[in-house]
């Protein structure tokens, strides 16, 4: 009934344990009897799901990464509702994207981007909770000759009731292994949850207070090496020589790399070492033409796209060309987004040991099959001699999840080094220039009314990269990137435009500098709510109206986008006096199938903008972690004001010019308003939202609206420090 | 050979004495808990205790610190008991991916020890480590939550 995993459990037991713990499968055939997979302890699988131990610790496998936003205290929570165990007792594993090739794909997805995590895997792992709970009552029935009917199950405990007989999950789980597994079971009403959709504390923190917690970076292996590594500055360029002799006899060295066409490490007893004599090696690199490209050469190209004549179509109706030609009043402003780095506290790093045989890499990673992939690209070996151990990650951000250099690099460097564990680990100088960066955008807004003042077409013309064309060519199509328009899609997508206009176009002129776009938490979203959400306030300032009555008008037909924007409307006080100097400012987005919105209130004092306060609202449809949410949403805030105050990457002679914290800085605690978070939890049969990214799009346009009420100045272009604007 | 005294324990460590305190206790003694963030002391993720001063340790060679006392994130905790700034982060569900908080509890148990009622000014201008989470309102709450502890 159970799939054999193809691995061999002896070497698989040594490697899980020397990376401090993890998870293994051995296989147990009794005599004749059925076959019970086995955890690494010699505990029984009920499912893939779950594992229970004679203890009555019940083990959850979350295929799914952490990386700080709480998806896996909320995927335990959902299987554990479902299983009706005791929540203390409830601990958590990672299984392994080779585990899971060699069942074929039985933990479905790893990808843990487009805050997927929860809402795009909540209905099997429920599933799976609730087979494991029918097998255990099953299992005791069996043992107590009675009617499965007549048993209950409550916090771990089953109990007949008419003959007072209880036992508990650890006694039965055994038998319960050997039972088919049923299908379809029921699922609980949201109204009879107890363990989901309460504000549980994470399962994941003692370890992080006490230094306990083992990252990517931190990970100690026997015999390992370290390797520190650089690749071509500017991207497309290559390595043309280095001169490893002048390094070689520096302290620790062991070998020095070249790596792929692009790059070249250097593999030392210690990472010091190997940075150390890495920035001692002369280096020379083939640049090519991309070396003559700046962010004055991309702007100019992306500005003539705003009036380009071939643009893809994201979204329209109506004629848009034609209301605008004909509208008594048009309004037009074109803003810019720049290139940003996700800046992952811990930096990019992977671990690899490679022999002829069998090619393992331990990493933090948001896809664990997307790194399983890289390594099996990599080192050329098949996959069922590949395996990849998934590790905690020190911030994700979309850095870690399709894109897998640092992973390749990691095995590269180790296929030089035969037996030899290698630790990758980036600077952060490496990490500041090598990211996959958010993608340049630059958008022209032209709205058009009629004589009585109401908005009759809206032409808002996209120009600047495509993040698919990059990295996911196949999803394009017909060569237009679907992504591009996430927030301005068409009503019933997830990422769906909130207003109904009757004229309306969205378009997009893809214009791809060489510089390498990537997935930065939120992802397209980020500019297109400025955009839409600023030009809003510049519309309804145009004719004199309130801004969010103006905007009620446009969507009536959009009924979850109005709830959140009334509910922080509601909260902030708007149309009610603010206290004296504070502005208010407003902005809200459907993304990720959740409906979010943000009321920020701001003062300014000569060139130091302070946001006192914003308020938050998520709809995400069900809430699984009310607790976590607020977590997300006031984490949010910081990561879009950290990018509207402060973030943008420039590009000088092809490369990109920040290196570190100093010149790529980040909010500090001082600069934190205070956050409200209101979640609605609008339930019924629309698909679940994710928490994660929708959140962080909202900040700066509601930052912005209110700075322009306080300023009277309207700001199209960021970073705010680009215009000396200082965030206090 | 230098002579290193990390969380009551002296160590004998034989590295060119030019490199930074944080590689030497993540490499040569093995506490990783000590996080690189970004090598130039903005980020505070390397937060250690020398002679009880907080310090970014990825910024102080290791010939500046021999015959001091330097505590880690893993010396916090004294007998097995949590120090109060590790209690109320867990009381309080602070960490997210965590990376950095090893370096923002050792930034805050040092402000308490100077501030034991720290106010929200205090804190603004006492912690300056960088979380790209963005813990910071649980990191407030959880710091008065101390403060407010025996």
């Amino acid at each position: 009934m159970n799939y054999v995993p193809k691995m061999n459990r002896r070497s698989f037991v040594i490697t899980a344990a020397a990376a401090g713990g993890g998870l293994a499968l051995g296989l147990e055939i009794p005599f004749g009897g059925p076959q019970v997979i086995r955890a690494q302890d010699g505990s029984p699988e009920i499912n893939a799901w779950v594992v229970i131990r004679p203890n009555d610790t019940v083990v959850i496998r979350v295929a799914r990464a952490e990386m700080g936003q709480g998806t896996l205290t909320g995927l335990c929570q959902l299987v554990a509702e479902e299983l009706d165990c005791d929540w203390s007792k409830v601990t958590w594993e990672y299984p392994t994207p080779g585990q899971s090739v060699a069942r074929k794909r039985v933990w479905g997805d790893f990808s843990t981007g487009g805050s997927r995590g929860i809402r795009m895997s909540h209905e099997y792992v429920r599933q799976g909770g609730a087979a494991a709970r029918e097998m255990l009552k099953q299992a005791a029935a069996n043992e107590w000759k009675v009617p499965v009917s007549e048993v209950s199950a409550e916090n771990s405990v089953i109990t007949h009731k008419a003959s007072n007989r209880t036992t508990t999950y650890g006694k039965v789980a055994e038998a319960a292994a050997k039972l088919e597994q049923p299908k379809d079971v029921k699922l609980k009403d949201r109204k009879d949850w107890k363990i989901a959709g309460k504000p549980l504390k994470r399962l994941d923190t003692p370890d992080k207070v006490t230094g306990k917690q083992v990252y990517g970076a931190d990970l100690k292996l026997p015999g390992m090496l370290n390797a520190a590594i650089k690749e071509c500055p500017v991207m497309g360029g290559k390595i043309k020589s280095f001169d490893a002799a002048k390094i070689e006899k520096m302290p620790g060295v062991k070998k020095v790399v070249q790596v792929g066409d692009t790059g070249v490490a250097v593999v030392a007893d210690t990472w010091w070492q190997a940075k150390t004599a890495l920035d001692a090696l002369p280096i020379t690199w083939d640049q090519g033409d991309n070396a003559k490209v700046s962010s004055e050469s991309i702007a100019e190209w992306l500005k003539a796209g705003l009036d380009a004549p071939e643009a893809f179509v994201g979204n329209s109706n109506g004629d848009a060309k034609a209301a605008l030609a004909s509208a008594a009043k048009k309004v037009e402003a074109v803003y810019a987004y720049p290139y940003q780095n996700h800046a992952c506290m811990e930096p990019m790093n992977a671990t690899a040991r490679y022999t002829a045989d069998k090619c393992e890499v331990w990493g933090p990673t948001q896809n664990g099959e997307a790194a399983f992939g890289a390594a099996v690209q990599a080192s050329g070996l098949p996959a069922d001699k590949c395996e990849v151990y998934r590790m905690h990650l020190g911030g994700g951000f979309g850095r870690r999840g399709a894109f897998h250099d640092y992973t390749r690099q990691a095995v590269l460097i180790a296929k030089q080094m035969p037996g030899v564990p290698v630790k990758l680990l980036w600077s952060r100088e490496e990490d500041m220039i090598q990211v996959r960066f958010h993608p340049v955008m630059q958008c022209k807004l032209v709205g058009g009314f009629d004589a009585a003042n109401n908005l009759t077409a809206l032409h808002m013309r996209l120009s600047g990269q495509s993040i698919l064309a990059d990295v996911f060519p196949q999803n394009l199509q017909n060569g237009k990137d679907p992504l591009t328009f996430q927030g301005l899609m068409p009503t019933g997508q997830e990422h769906a435009f909130g207003y109904s206009i009757p004229n309306l176009m969205i378009d997009h002129a893809m214009r791809n500098p060489h510089i390498k776009p990537g997935f930065w938490r939120g992802v397209n979203i980020n500019q297109n709510c400025i955009f839409i959400e600023c030009f809003m306030d510049e519309l309804a300032q145009a004719v004199g109206q309130d801004e969010l009555e103006f905007r009620r008008k446009l969507m009536s037909q959009h009924p979850r986008n109005l709830a959140v924007l009334n509910a922080v409307a509601e909260r902030i006080g708007w149309g009610k006096p603010a206290p004296q100097g504070v502005y208010r400012g407003l902005a809200h987005m459907k993304a990720f199938n959740a409906y979010v919105a943000a009321a920020a209130e701001i003062s300014v004092t000569g060139n130091k903008m302070k946001v006192h306060r914003i308020v938050g609202a998520t709809d995400p449809t069900y809430a699984v972690n009310p607790a976590q949410i607020d977590r997300q949403v006031s984490g949010s805030f910081v990561y879009g004001l950290s990018a509207l105050f402060y973030q943008e990457c420039t590009v000088k002679d092809g490369a990109i010019q920040q290196t570190n914290f100093d010149n790529y800085n980040s909010m500090r605690i001082a600069e934190m308003p205070k956050v409200e978070s209101i979640i609605i939890e609008s339930g019924g049969s629309d698909p679940w939202g994710g928490v994660g990214e929708p959140t962080i799009c909202v900040a700066a346009p509601a930052v912005l609206n209110a700075y322009f009420k306080a300023t009277g100045q309207r700001i199209r272009s960021f970073p705010l420090k680009n215009h000396n604007i200082q965030m206090a | 050979m230098a002579a290193l005294s990390v969380n009551g324990q002296t160590h004998q460590v034989d590295v060119d004495p030019n490199t930074p305190l944080l590689w030497v206790l993540r490499e040569q003694i093995g506490l990783t808990g000590t996080k690189y963030g970004c090598g130039i002391a903005q980020c505070g993720a390397c937060t250690v205790h020398v002679d009880g001063v907080a310090m970014r340790s990825c910024s102080v060679p290791l010939s500046a610190v021999a015959g001091k006392q330097i505590t880690t994130i893993e010396g916090l905790a004294q007998n097995g008991v949590l120090h109060k700034v590790q209690k109320a982060w867990i009381d309080h569900d602070v960490p997210q991916c965590g990376y950095c908080q090893s370096g923002m509890i050792m930034a805050v148990a040092e402000l308490l020890k100077n501030k034991p009622k720290p106010t929200d000014a205090d804190i603004d201008a006492g912690i300056t480590n960088i979380c790209r989470c963005g813990t910071f309102q649980q990191v407030r709450a959880a710091i008065h939550a101390a403060a407010a502890s025996a």
